[in-house]
């Protein structure tokens, strides 16, 4: 199936890495992080060597069993009263250097483009993008797309337990707590795909519930969204639509699809899904194939995921694939 | 010697006698032994047979804790391991948490503590020897308490800390939360009187003459990690209560509807951030008391490394928001928890440049201990820095539960907590036991774990700064982890062979290991003045201290007045010890110590009974066991006019 329109096949090298970002909101974090890395590792160095030193030149190989005599051999304050004087100037550089860079990140420099309201679920991603018209409101799963160069506002919240959002790349971590809305907002400076993640333990399958922010030009962004925006067409060829007569029966419960009899809420909204990149909160390409494994066992996939294994045979289970490959 | 005074009309002037071979060594020993069989086991308050068996329960934690982290280990070497199921996995690393957390780390001091406080303080036994005993009942029950709920499968499941809604009933409907919040009410009561019994015992226990200055360091780290808990544990008493009730009887407290999940964040942490320094300061006081023993001098900077350890608990209070700092609270708030934790670091560098002045200013030898206790140095400062990193938000927003934390806390806990406890094993084994530990695989010990563990831990810096998270089950093949990961598994395989070297060298020195005499390292403390293993009653006579290192005022010489070992208050009428003014170490009053008794075993049963029961809301059960505790506590209290002693000695309490 498609990559999303437009998209830069760009990632990152390490796909949940930080040391390297591509958004104002997480660079200055970034440029921080090294500072304080540099300076660990420079203490670790120092202390570490005069440790060693120290170890070497002043040991004493005593005859058997006889411990040398004991001596006090100097005061040796100064050490602490040096060390402890540096100590505090790299310090209060550090703190400064925090509170100015968690000024600086706090909210975006210019106004947010749009919201995203963004709900973790065990274990998978909701996303309403909210538009100044309510018609113009949609909802999607575990793929943001987000306009390259434009702040969009996030409000993180969650349906169950808490959850973490974390896009590296762009920003650090948000905790989803219910009862609770948390602002962020998410800025990328180049197009590209960059992966999250959920990173506050909750539950069986915590380790698979990633997701994706798509970062796109204004324009591939726009046609993204007016794509979004649209319910779903219905199928032409005689397999996708018994497709979507089983997908009616079977998954309408727990998944919409927009425009059709399919209204479920409790798991992802899928009137769009064949324009994602992957399947099952960001753990399996979205191939006919591992959409067809994933809706006959999911449980094996992924133990404890809320999706049942669905009872179709092998013709069905075709028909319900090949329609959800219509759903662009 | 100024003869002590009693609040008493009847004062008396006790007898001061000069030791001899046979005086009054066999007097004592009469006095003060525990009778042998199955009843003095269950009933010795001896601190040294409780200290021992603190040391050894925690060390079976640990190997537990240990053992469950090679399990996950070998899940993680590789990406889409099929070991373990996810579930199998979140029962693993919550025990392994509370494993290591609560039933080794700080445990484990407690033994030393428990062992050594009295030896070094110049005292017969801790200030409530049954508290003591009660405390170390207590604390073995509640760790069978939660490893039987992991034994039948309904172990802990939401990590050691628990967050809720996912530890709510309706998350987490099995009796697995209730076992964990149970448990750690129990191990709270055994870490509160075992805490109150330090901070009575540093205060009036102390030997004439050893005034708050001429402590070792150790007591100094014991006393403030006691006062701490006494502060820190009824947060997390509470918390869990309510917990309870919410699972138990549908109260509100912590659900997201009318309740507050955050309020357990921080009544956990308030708890969990104190705890942290309160499992590492006597550790770090084993380092600043051993390592001076082995650079032949004494401790550069003992007034700012004891204030510091006061300093770094203190400001330990104020840091508990850094574990939420993800959780969305105002800027302003998160700046000062910021600023806290980043001058927490202060109190450390001291201790860091206390004991690096300490090697260039002395003549180290190069024993197990020492390699133990300096390595530790360098091990704390890795430790140190990456907490500085987290400390600060924005980039704790990234590297908060990611590996680069998971790599953070194990150098703190084993690098500042595991590394000189084994050193402290090789440095006392000798006092407990009388022999040597081999030195030859004592240096096989060392490298071995000490290669074993930064082989395992520091790659974890780098998983967490190449984004893999902390509590996954597995994860995918193309994050750029699984090399890293199998290094970390080798690593800690290596690591726990080191381990597994410390125990054939205790199997074999046990039996074959050099006699160690009194003082085999010439170290200047009490605990090296009396016979190894140490007679029952500690002191034959209660020593009177005039300095700091009792045991090398002739080798310093730096004032004319000596300590007395040799003559001292006798105190033989029963058992007895002397208690001193809380700061000059004055003698005031004769305690008369209490016996040997089954009062703390059996409360700790009725308390087990108790506990059990209400986890399957069997409420006659829960009856029965409020029974056996109110029959146990009144054996406890129950007047012993015969203890008293005609001459107006005050009893002691126990």
């Amino acid at each position: 199936m498609d990559a999303a329109p437009g998209a830069s096949s760009f990632s990152p090298a390490w796909p949940l890495g930080y040391l390297t970002t591509f958004g104002p909101r997480a660079d200055p974090a970034t440029t921080l992080t090294w500072g304080l890395m540099d300076i660990s590792v420079a203490v670790i160095v120092i202390i570490t060597a005069l440790v060693v030193i120290g170890m070497l030149v002043k040991r004493v190989r005593a005859p058997a069993g006889e411990p040398p005599p004991v001596s006090r051999g100097g005061a040796g304050l100064n050490w602490i009263y040096i060390g402890v004087a540096l100590t505090v100037l790299v310090l209060l550089g550090s703190m400064i250097w925090t509170v100015a860079v968690l000024a600086q990140i706090n909210s975006p420099s210019g106004k947010p483009a749009f919201t995203i309201e963004i709900t973790g679920h065990q274990w998978w991603w909701e996303a309403r993008y909210l538009s100044p018209r309510p018609d113009q409101d949609f909802t999607t799963a575990n793929e943001l797309h987000i306009p390259v160069g434009q702040p969009v506002l996030i409000k993180v919240m969650s349906a169950d337990v808490i959850h973490s959002f974390w896009i590296p790349a762009l920003t650090g971590k948000t905790d989803t707590i219910p009862g609770r809305v948390n602002l962020g907002w998410l800025q990328a400076s180049r197009p590209g795909v960059y992966r999250g993640q959920c990173t506050e333990y909750c539950g069986e399958e915590h380790a698979k519930m990633a997701l994706f922010a798509i970062a796109q030009t204004p324009a591939d962004f726009e046609t993204w969204r007016e794509g979004q925006v649209a319910g779903a067409v219905a199928p032409t060829k005689p397999e996708a639509i018994m497709g979507a007569a089983l997908f009616s029966d079977h998954c309408g419960a727990c998944h919409e699809v927009r425009g059709t009899s399919a209204g479920g809420l409790a798991g992802p909204d899928l009137t769009h899904v064949a324009s994602r990149r992957t399947i099952a909160s960001g753990i399996l390409p979205n191939t006919t194939a591992a959409l067809g494994g994933w809706i006959s066992d999911p449980q094996t996939i992924k133990p404890g995921a809320r999706m049942p294994a669905t009872n179709l045979s092998g013709p069905q289970l075709n028909a319900v694939v090949a329609y959800l490959g219509t759903l662009k | 010697m100024s003869a002590p005074t009693t609040t008493s009309d009847d004062a008396r002037v006790p007898t001061i006698a000069r030791v001899t071979a046979d005086f009054p060594g066999p007097r004592l020993k009469q006095i003060w032994e525990t009778e042998p069989g199955v009843r003095g086991w269950f009933s010795t308050v001896d601190h040294k047979e409780i200290g021992l068996r603190y040391i050894v329960t925690a060390f079976v934690f640990l190997l537990l804790g240990g053992v469950e982290a090679l399990v996950m280990r070998v899940q993680l070497a590789q990406p889409g391991m099929t070991l373990l199921t996810p579930e199998q996995y979140d029962q693993l690393f919550t025990m392994h948490g509370v494993s290591m957390i609560f039933l080794y780390a700080s445990p484990i001091l407690s033994g030393f503590s428990n062992y050594l406080w009295p030896l070094l303080l110049g005292s017969r036994d801790m200030a409530f020897p049954r508290l003591n005993a009660l405390s170390y009942w207590v604390y073995i029950a509640a760790g069978v308490f939660i490893y039987a709920g992991f034994v039948v499968g309904e172990g802990p499941n939401a990590g050691w800390f628990n967050y809720v809604p996912y530890a709510a009933k309706q998350f987490n409907p099995g009796v697995n939360i209730d076992v964990y919040m149970l448990g750690l009410i129990l191990l709270g009561i055994s870490t509160t009187v075992g805490a109150a019994n330090f901070v009575v015992t540093f205060l009036r226990l102390r030997a004439p003459g050893m005034s708050i200055n001429r402590v070792p360091i150790l007591i100094w780290g014991t006393l403030t990690a006691s006062v701490a808990n006494l502060l820190a544990v009824p947060a997390v008493s509470l918390a869990c209560f309510l917990l309870w009730m919410d699972r138990q009887f549908g109260t509100h407290f912590f659900d997201a509807s009318q309740g507050q999940p955050l309020l357990w964040q921080h009544l956990f942490w308030m708890f969990g951030h104190p705890w942290v320094y309160a499992i590492v300061l006597p550790a770090m006081g084993m380092v600043s008391d051993g390592l001076p023993t082995f650079c032949r001098r004494p401790l550069v900077g003992y007034t700012p490394v004891a204030l510091s350890t006061v300093g770094t608990m203190a400001l330990g209070f104020g840091v508990w928001v850094h574990h939420m700092f993800a959780t969305g609270l105002p800027s302003l708030a998160l700046s000062f928890f910021s600023g806290a934790s980043i001058i927490i670091t202060l109190p450390s560098a001291v201790a860091v440049f206390a004991w690096t002045a300490t090697i260039w200013g002395g003549k180290p030898v190069f024993k197990t201990a020492f390699l133990f206790f300096a390595s530790m140095i360098i091990l704390f400062v890795i430790g140190g820095v990456s907490g500085f990193m987290t400390g600060s938000v924005p980039v704790d927003w990234q590297l908060t539960d990611t590996y680069f934390v998971v790599a953070h806390i194990h150098y703190v806990l084993i690098g500042i907590n595991l590394f000189p406890v084994v050193g402290a094993i090789y440095y006392w084994f000798p006092k407990f036991t009388g022999r040597l530990l081999s030195e030859r695989l004592g240096v096989w010990n060392f490298w071995t774990m000490f290669v074993g563990f930064n082989l395992g831990f520091f790659p974890m810096h780098l998983l967490g700064l190449m984004g893999m998270p902390r509590r996954v089950y597995t994860y995918a093949s193309g994050m750029g982890w699984t090399t890293t990961n199998l290094i970390v598994s080798i690593g800690s395989f290596l690591f726990a062979l080191g381990i597994l070297l410390l125990l054939i060298n205790i199997a074999i020195s046990l039996k074959r290991g050099k006699l160690a005499g009194e003082n085999p390292w010439d170290a200047p403390t009490l605990e090296w003045s009396v016979p190894s293993p140490p007679p029952p009653y500690n002191f034959a006579v209660i020593p009177t201290i005039e300095s700091r290192h009792p045991l090398w005022e002739d080798q310093l010489n730096e004032t004319s007045a000596r300590s007395s070992l040799a003559e001292g208050l006798l105190l033989d009428e029963g058992r007895q010890t002397i208690a001193t003014s809380a700061l000059d170490g004055e003698p005031t009053l004769i305690l008369n110590m209490p016996g040997d008794t089954l009062a703390p075993f059996i409360l700790a049963l009725g308390m087990s009974l108790l506990f059990a029961s209400a986890l399957f809301q069997a409420w006659w059960f829960v009856a029965a066991g409020a029974i056996i505790i109110a029959g146990a506590l009144m054996a406890w209290f129950w007047p012993h006019q015969a203890h008293r002693a005609p001459d107006g000695a005050e009893p002691a309490d126990g």
